[in-house]
């Protein structure tokens, strides 16, 4: 990863270098943006959030930008055509926002070389290819000391989705949080397969709730399970968006995504021509990851929970603080020390306490 | 673990999510014992979904709101019977375009209700009985759609085997010459019938978006129709057997998730591929032991009376 | 199974040449109302969506890219559909056939294997795709059960089959876990026409399949068993023709072409092995196969309709900043229009008959 980045940022400085002498002729251009997403803008989730984004960077430059998106758009053949589609009518910098669109953006990338790329949550980069992601196990570390205070059957219901890193880092790090307050607290994980059907992430928070747990967090991305935690009267994280309309009695707060100043960011860079290829990996600090308010809780459960929020905001608290040991026992961060971002982003295994297996592993 | 309590709240997530595809697999098996193959169940589904959703949240009424959807559709599957009964289209091609517009009417139609929420289609407690132990919640404690599919079921098993109607109906089925020949609206029966399985598939998208998981959000069925669709096939176009199908269906995807909260570490992809292994196999055993497939013969056969 | 297809025997020639062009004057009005009444400009709309695709090179060859899974997996339902065996589950051979010849892709990957390796996943992805379409085959002949529903439950049991290798034994290492494979060699890959675009190799391979499917329908008694089998199953069963026989050829064949175009879509436009491989290829070859009347130069017209109102869809989003969703209801629109005009074309004569007799 560090030969990667150090890669990277020679990469960066050479585009640098030519971006500055290809700048763009006068400030009254409209300066094209597009955005590609892997499911529709109606999900309420992960997409949704991302066009909020879009929305924010039409609110901040008005008439001087244009923007466009294209939905639904599958991972897989499909993708390539459309990125190539965009960066030949004219858009100067291109968002695409799902994993599986790595290499299609890549290649596009290397045949429009004066247009600039921007790939959410993978790892390869170029010179007009800079990638971004979200610590979002940052707040699930808050939501695991929550869980640990609330919880009176001492079990915490997770709802996932598959297992990439992301997932394990965020299941990993609700669990370190929860441990910190509670060393005995157990997770019941059930993997969806889907990031997006309403009704079976619904089955799963019934079923998780008929197995004894009393909050339920998510890493899928519809409301559905925080609505069932509502009607069951449990708590409930949410994800994505802030989903206190669906559960008023139910969240204790959401994970909310927030790329927004990220996208207005980068969209003026391409303006004024500073744009670099980067790998940004921004959390609850620059506001990318954005909890919502601590509701239904006690104050001294809320006053913790900010309290962590303000110590992670700071630098004081890294959720992968060592100690951080496997189940197996072997040692990741020793006390003093914390887990390095590469074996953060390439996650596949469960810290000790969770009585369950790495699907696949 | 295993207590009373449990199993009870188990079955009634079952007997929940069942009930979605009871309720569309119902009104496709009267509209194929007609003669019909409607593979656009997926798309009356979803807009019956977002039409049901859009007119309870507009109006406060669940009832509306689910009388839209069933409007709505019936309306989508006139589409489809007009291009198939009237046009004698293909079937299959027909069916599969419908969906693709339904998919796209129900997003425009829900694009301004994402990220709106409603109050669920409430449960209907029936005092006293809904107290009982394991079966009360499950017999008793359930919203209108669960009461409205069994009702549904022993309409459709009623209709269809004793009344004229679906004496006809079936006759149009079996042989739609003959049918026509003893100077029965072959086309007209079809397109009720049609327009039934719109209905209901219609129905079963309002139970998702009002009752299930009480908001919008695109392609919010995820699949569902599909597997409708192949539950009339398992049932070898027998209504008992729709509901042993469906309830096979629901209980295994409702048990796999059990299994996963028990962290056992079995693959979740194996997991997850059961509700689908478990009804081929459970086909494969049905039809081993020789029971008929029971077929309409004219389905799929578009008719032109002139011919 | 008495799922019966429609044939249109004796259909004039004239009517056939008609047929489009009805239906393309029913889809510019219905299109022309629906995107006037979306506050679009139809003249702009339909350029865009018709008329830009096939004015430029790039997307000309973007839409053969998309036409020819389409067109292989078409070509191959005509022979399940034509002997009214109703396979539904082509989306599930097309993976398992992209499975089968990543193996050797991936099993090949770093070592010095020769130009052998491509020819070879090509195979393997056809016999995995044939084996995968005989399963429901071997269901029916066997035990009686409904192909229609084995076909189409085995392909999420395909799916999820993929996202297990690709998310735990066949992960790139290097991929920070992330779930897919590497990319394939210069070897394990369908090489390009030209230098610009993405136009494969592949085409060339559906090409032959369908003149190839076109005499073996045609001209040969395996083509006649299949037919009579599915039209008059008791007049092939007398002819001699052994109707498990004619099951499990149709399946394998079926089945064979769309693994065929699995494995070509995988070592070709996509490069790797992911959870992601098809946008639904496996069900759109059906309305391909339909809208082509089960004939394989039929189905090669009726491909390349569909995988211009893909493109075209797409772009109109881009130019025109429309809805993903007006641009569903817009190709489900055309198709239904496709589908009444190719109707109407047809049944004109036997209308007229009716009259007579009425």
């Amino acid at each position: 990863m560090r030969k990667i980045l150090s890669l990277a940022l020679g990469l960066a400085a050479g585009a640098a270098l030519a971006g500055a002498g290809a700048l763009p002729a006068s400030a009254a251009e409209k300066l094209k943006a597009a955005w590609v997403y892997i499911g529709p803008v109606g999900d309420f989730g992960w997409s949704y959030q991302h066009d909020q984004g879009r929305k924010a960077v039409e609110a901040a430059f008005g008439d001087k930008v244009e923007t466009s998106y294209v939905e639904s758009v599958p991972e897989g053949p499909d993708a390539e055509r459309v990125i190539e589609q965009l960066a030949r009518a004219g858009n100067k910098i291109i968002f695409t926002t799902s994993f599986g669109y790595m290499e299609p953006t890549l290649k596009v990338a290397k045949r429009h070389p004066k247009v600039f790329f921007e790939h959410a949550t993978g790892y390869k980069r170029d010179k007009n290819m800079a990638t971004y992601n979200a610590k979002f196990h940052e707040g699930r570390y808050i939501l695991g000391q929550i869980a640990a205070k609330m919880s009176k059957t001492g079990t915490i219901g997770y709802i996932a989705s598959f297992p990439i890193p992301e997932v394990i880092s965020g299941i990993n790090a609700m669990m370190l949080g929860a441990q910190s307050v509670n060393p005995d607290m157990k997770v019941k994980i059930v993997w969806v397969n889907s990031w997006f059907d309403p009704a079976k992430e619904a089955d799963a928070a019934k079923a998780l709730i008929d197995q004894g747990v009393d909050i339920i967090a998510q890493h899928t991305d519809s409301p559905a399970a925080m609505q069932v935690a509502e009607a069951r009267g449990v708590k409930a994280f949410g994800q994505s968006s802030d989903m206190i309309k669906f559960g008023p009695n139910a969240q204790l707060t959401s994970i909310v995504d927030n790329w927004a100043p990220y996208y207005v960011e980068r969209v003026k860079e391409a303006m004024d021509g500073s744009w670099k290829s980067t790998d940004t990996w921004a959390g609850l600090k620059e506001g990318e990851v954005h909890m919502a308010d601590y509701t239904n809780m006690p104050d001294d459960v809320k006053k913790l929970a900010q309290e962590t929020e303000a110590k992670i905001k700071s630098g004081a608290l890294n959720p992968f603080q060592g100690p951080v040991v496997k189940q197996d026992g072997t040692v990741v961060a020793k006390a003093g020390e914390a887990v390095a971002d590469k074996d953060i982003l390439s996650m596949n295994w469960y810290v000790k306490g969770i009585d369950d297996k790495v699907p696949g592993q | 673990m295993l207590d009373t309590v449990m199993i009870g709240a188990v079955l009634a997530s079952v007997v929940a999510a069942a009930t979605t595809l009871l309720i569309a697999s119902l009104g496709e098996l009267v509209a194929e014992r007609a003669g019909t193959l409607n593979l656009g169940v997926e798309g009356m589904m979803i807009i019956g979904a977002a039409v049901g959703y859009a007119t309870a949240y507009s109006s406060g009424s669940l009832l509306l709101g689910t009388l839209a959807a069933v409007l709505a559709g019936m309306a989508l599957s006139l589409v489809f019977a007009t291009l198939t009964i009237w046009l004698a289209a293909n079937q299959v091609a027909s069916g599969l375009a419908t969906t693709i517009l339904g998919l796209g009417l129900a997003g425009l139609i829900g694009a301004s209700f994402v990220g709106t929420r409603l109050d669920a289609a409430p449960a209907l407690d029936i005092p006293g009985l809904s107290d009982l132990p394991i079966l009360g919640k499950v017999a008793f404690g359930q919203d209108a759609f669960v009461y409205a599919s069994v009702a549904l079921l022993a309409l459709v098993t009623w209709g269809l085997a004793r009344t004229r109607i679906g004496l006809i109906l079936r006759a149009v089925g079996e042989s739609h010459a003959a049918a026509h020949a003893l100077g029965h609206p072959v086309r007209k029966i079809r397109t009720l019938a049609v327009m039934f399985g719109g209905a209901c598939a219609g129905l079963a998208g309002a139970h998702l978006s009002l009752a299930y998981t009480p908001f919008w959000a695109s392609d919010m069925t995820a699949g569902r129709g599909w597997i409708a669709l192949a539950l009339v096939v398992f049932s070898a176009w027998k209504p008992l057997w729709l509901l042993a199908g469906a309830y096979l269906f629901g209980a295994v995807s409702i048990l796999q998730l059990h299994v996963q909260g028990f962290g056992l570490g079995i693959p979740s992809q194996l997991l997850s591929s059961l509700p689908y292994l478990a009804t081929v196999a459970a086909l494969v055993l049905i039809s081993a032991m020789k029971r008929g497939q029971g077929a309409p013969a004219s389905l799929g056969v578009p008719f032109v009376p002139d011919r | 199974m008495p799922l019966k297809l429609e044939r249109q025997e004796n259909v004039p020639l004239a009517g056939l040449i008609a047929a489009p062009f009805v239906a393309l004057a029913v889809t510019l009005v219905v299109g022309a109302v629906m995107f006037l009444a979306m506050g679009q400009d139809p003249v702009e709309a339909f350029r865009i969506y018709f008329i830009d695709p096939l004015g430029d090179a790039y997307t000309l060859q973007e839409l053969v890219v998309k036409a020819c899974p389409l067109l292989l997996i078409g070509v191959g339902l005509a022979f399940c559909y034509r002997a009214n065996r109703w396979n539904i589950g082509a989306e599930g051979q097309y993976v398992v056939g992209a499975v089968f010849g990543s193996w050797l892709a991936l099993a090949t990957h770093g070592t010095e294997a020769g130009p052998w390796v491509l020819p070879a996943m090509l195979v393997l992805g056809a016999l995995g795709g044939a084996a995968y379409g005989l399963i429901p085959a071997f269901l029916r002949v066997r035990f009686g059960a409904s192909e229609i529903l084995t076909s189409l439950m085995l392909v999420y049991v395909a799916q999820l089959g993929l996202d297990y290798l690709v998310r735990g034994p066949w992960r790139d290492p290097a991929g920070f876990n992330f779930p897919q494979s590497v990319t394939f060699d210069a070897v394990a890959t369908v090489p390009l026409l030209f230098e610009e675009g993405r136009m494969h190799a592949g085409i060339v391979i559906a090409l032959v399949v369908v003149v190839a499917a076109t005499f073996v329908l045609g001209r040969t008694l395996v083509g006649f068993s299949i037919e009579l089998g599915g039209s008059a199953p008791r007049a092939a069963a007398f002819a001699g023709f052994d109707e498990r026989r004619v099951t499990y050829g149709v399946f394998a064949v079926s089945g064979a072409l769309a693994g065929l175009a699995g494995i070509i879509e995988v070592a070709g436009p996509i490069g790797n092995l992911q959870p992601s491989i098809s946008p639904g290829y496996g069900f759109t070859a059906i309305i391909a196969a339909m809208l082509g009347r089960l004939h394989p130069v039929g189905i090669l017209v009726s491909s390349f309709i569909l995988a211009l109102t893909y493109i075209g869809g797409e772009a109109a989003q881009i130019s025109l900043r429309m809805p993903f969703d007006v641009t569903r209801v817009f190709q489900g629109t055309l198709l239904i229009a496709i589908l009444a005009a190719d109707v109407l074309v047809r049944y004109r004569i036997r209308r007229v008959e009716g009259v007579r007799h009425a």
